[in-house]
């Protein structure tokens, strides 16, 4: 999959924020990371690692403290005007987690899908009327919605109005983020099957921000695992999910609790000490150490980088991992 | 587990709440029984009614809107529904003790860490100020809180969740109460820090030997901590057992469609994922036959006219698992074959059999 010629690349892609008084809030440093065409790369993390952060920064929601973003090999600018916008809202579209504060309350069902297309694809109203309805069944819902207010729907299906309103403009790459984390297990299910459906007939790009393991590795081609700000691995979803190489990827994949109680009882617990630390003036070294069960000396002192993993058994695997083991 | 005193017994637990549009059935007949020592999981979907049941026995019901309108629970055999706020103070707080999902809104932000933990102690124990002070340091201790005697004088913004969800537990413990019950206690959390608190629950369950009554949504966090199960499904429970019976040989078909709607751990199996078609009823006029009737792929005619009350107890041979499920009625006339033994591994069958000898 990965040898999908890349659609979107991350370089050294950085996104601080400041506290004032010279502190600053790394929430994503020096990220590399490229998605190829058709692919969908999911990206885990606890709260605060910096995955929605990532996601914003790549789609031009934030602007880049450093590093850059090419879209088809194109450098895209540091700081989007609203030129650069109205240019690439066409190809780079977000799903966002909370179906309720993400759609207008003042808005109808028609007016929050159809917006896209006013604005940055300048069709005329009746011709929007009739792409919403077609895309409101798309996404499983009926066209005669289309006059009513978000709060008459149910989470699932708000959720897929908010799909409705990325995917309208037809995209190339899309950020889902936490698409699925404020839904039930039965609904989940619903929405996973849709944007797979939709991603094969639309050949789209996805990449899948979540903290749920298990849906994470099920949707994916590739997986990567970020950690206070930083990508810690990066491989193929199943061969990283049952085969982590980073002790962070280990413990994380190990305390997710799998929904089988013979399993549960027969597997260790991994559950490690400590919290993931503050981003604000992250110490040298790799970011791990302190709460790393096999920290070395040299892990509090150099910053590991991400690099390709040699002596894997499957030389196609590719799998990058940040971790002095196996420097 | 059956053959043990049950510590709790709820039967036919019935909680209504008035609203502008409406009465709202939120708990519609629920049974369920935890023996000393057990950890019980209460699993559903938001809106199934698992918090309101819990609630209840807490007294938590804001009464109007909310009232309590059949049913009882026992402790130790005695009635907890239905007390005054006094007298109700023996029960909660004492012989059961909660904690809840969001620790940073559940904790008085005005008052020390500390000093939460111990006014408990001193309401209820009638400890005096110094020896609660102490008593509450031991059991940030317990919790394993770092510093325990500094962090007692801390205030809850200076804790992250993972901690303040330690000092909620702290709190809940402090009475040494018989009966834990945790409302979604690491649904707030990361999962490394859920772990933690999994492991921090049963280590507190092995030494205190306390039952545990957990609601959660995840079925993985079930599958680690329960000994037994009760699904709930629109204000009723549809399914309880033991664990595996539960999770190997689902009998009711909600259960299945649960399993179903979750992407398998095994790399092997990448069938895709089967989501439960439709939403669940309107507890305002709840259907008047099964709930889960109209999104059933193996509904009757008889499911929509009758709730069915059938329990599958000892039909197969096996205590305490039942399924309110008209497909397990004698009469059914067709018995899907991924229902009762569903375990298509083969795991769990001789763990039946040993208990039934016992």
């Amino acid at each position: 999959m990965s040898e999908n010629k890349p659609l979107i690349e991350a370089r050294g892609l950085t996104r601080h924020f400041e506290l004032g008084k010279g502190q600053n809030v790394h929430a994503v440093d020096n990220v590399s990371l490229t998605v190829g065409e058709r692919e969908i790369v999911g990206l885990v993390g606890e709260s605060g690692s910096g995955k929605s952060t990532f996601g914003k920064t790549l789609l031009g929601l934030h602007d880049k403290t450093a590093g850059e973003v090419l879209f088809r090999g194109e450098a895209l600018p540091g700081s989007y005007r609203s030129a650069d916008y109205q240019r690439l809202a066409g190809h780079m579209q977000m799903i966002f987690q909370d179906p309720y504060s993400s759609l207008n309350p003042r808005m109808t069902v028609g007016e929050i899908v159809a917006e896209g297309l006013r604005l940055h694809a300048g069709v005329s109203d009746g011709m929007a009327r009739e792409r919403v309805a077609e895309w409101l069944g798309r996404v499983g819902l009926q066209a005669d919605h289309m006059s009513r207010y978000p709060h008459e729907f149910s989470g699932g299906q708000r959720q897929r109005i908010g799909i409705a309103r990325a995917l309208i403009l037809e995209p190339d790459f899309v950020v889902c983020d936490e698409p699925i984390s404020a839904l039930d297990v039965s609904v989940q299910a619903q929405v996973i099957n849709l944007l797979g459906e939709l991603k094969e007939s639309m050949g789209l790009t996805l990449l899948f921000i979540a903290h749920d393991l298990s849906m994470v590795r099920y949707v994916s081609d590739r997986m990567a695992v970020m950690y206070l700000g930083s990508l810690v691995e990066v491989g193929r979803a199943d061969e990283l999910y049952f085969n982590p190489k980073h002790p962070y990827t280990e413990v994380l994949i190990g305390s997710n609790p799998e929904p089988d109680p013979e399993l549960e009882r027969s597997r260790p617990s991994t559950a490690i000490q400590g919290e993931i630390p503050s981003p604000v003036n992250v110490p040298a070294g790799c970011r791990f150490a302190n709460r790393c069960p096999k920290v070395m000396d040299v892990c509090k002192t150099v910053t590991p980088e991400l690099i390709p993993l040699k002596n894997i058994e499957d030389a196609t695997s590719k799998r990058e991992v940040a971790c002095h083991l196996y420097a | 587990m059956s053959q043990a005193q049950d510590l709790l017994t709820v039967e036919n637990l019935t909680v209504e709440f008035d609203t502008y549009g409406g009465v709202v059935q939120a708990v519609r007949g629920v049974d369920f029984s935890v023996s000393g020592g057990e950890t019980l999981a209460i699993v559903g979907e938001s809106g199934c009614g698992k918090s309101v049941t819990v609630q209840s026995l807490m007294g938590l019901i804001p009464t109007p809107p909310g009232r309590i309108t059949r049913g009882s629970a026992r402790l130790h055999g005695q009635e907890i529904l239905g007390r005054s706020r006094i007298d109700g103070r023996e029960i909660r707080g004492a012989q059961i003790g909660m904690i809840f999902q969001d620790p940073m809104t559940s904790l008085n932000p005005t008052m020390t860490i500390g000093d939460q933990i111990a006014e408990p102690l001193q309401v209820h124990k009638g400890l005096s100020r110094r020896d609660a002070a102490r008593e509450a340091v031991r059991l940030l201790e317990m919790t394993r809180i770092p510093e325990a005697a500094k962090r007692a004088k801390q205030y809850p913004f200076e804790f992250s969740g993972g901690m303040l969800q330690r000092a909620m537990i702290a709190m809940a413990i402090a009475c040494k109460p018989d009966i834990l019950i945790a409302d979604e206690p690491t649904t707030a959390l990361d999962v490394t820090i859920q772990a933690q608190i999994l492991d921090l629950l049963q280590d507190l369950q092995r030494e205190t030997g306390m039952a545990i009554v957990l609601i959660t949504h995840d079925l993985g966090v079930v599958a680690r901590m329960a000994d037994s199960v009760a699904v709930m499904y629109a204000g009723k429970v549809v399914e309880r057992g033991s664990v595996d019976d539960v999770f190997y040989r689902s009998a009711h078909p909600y259960t299945l469609g649960l399993r179903a709607a979750m992407p398998s751990n095994d790399p092997a199996i990448k069938q895709n994922l089967q989501p439960i078609e439709g939403s669940p009823p309107d507890l305002f006029s709840p259907p008047p036959g099964c709930g889960y009737a109209p999104r059933c792929p193996h509904a009757m005619k008889v499911c929509c006219q009758q709730p069915e009350e059938t329990r599958l107890s000892d039909v197969e041979g096996v205590r305490g698992h039942a399924s309110h499920c008209w497909l397990h009625h004698e009469k059914s006339p067709n018995k899907p074959s991924e229902l009762y033994f569903s375990d298509r591994s083969g795991k769990g069958l001789e763990i039946k059999g040993a208990e039934a000898n016992s």
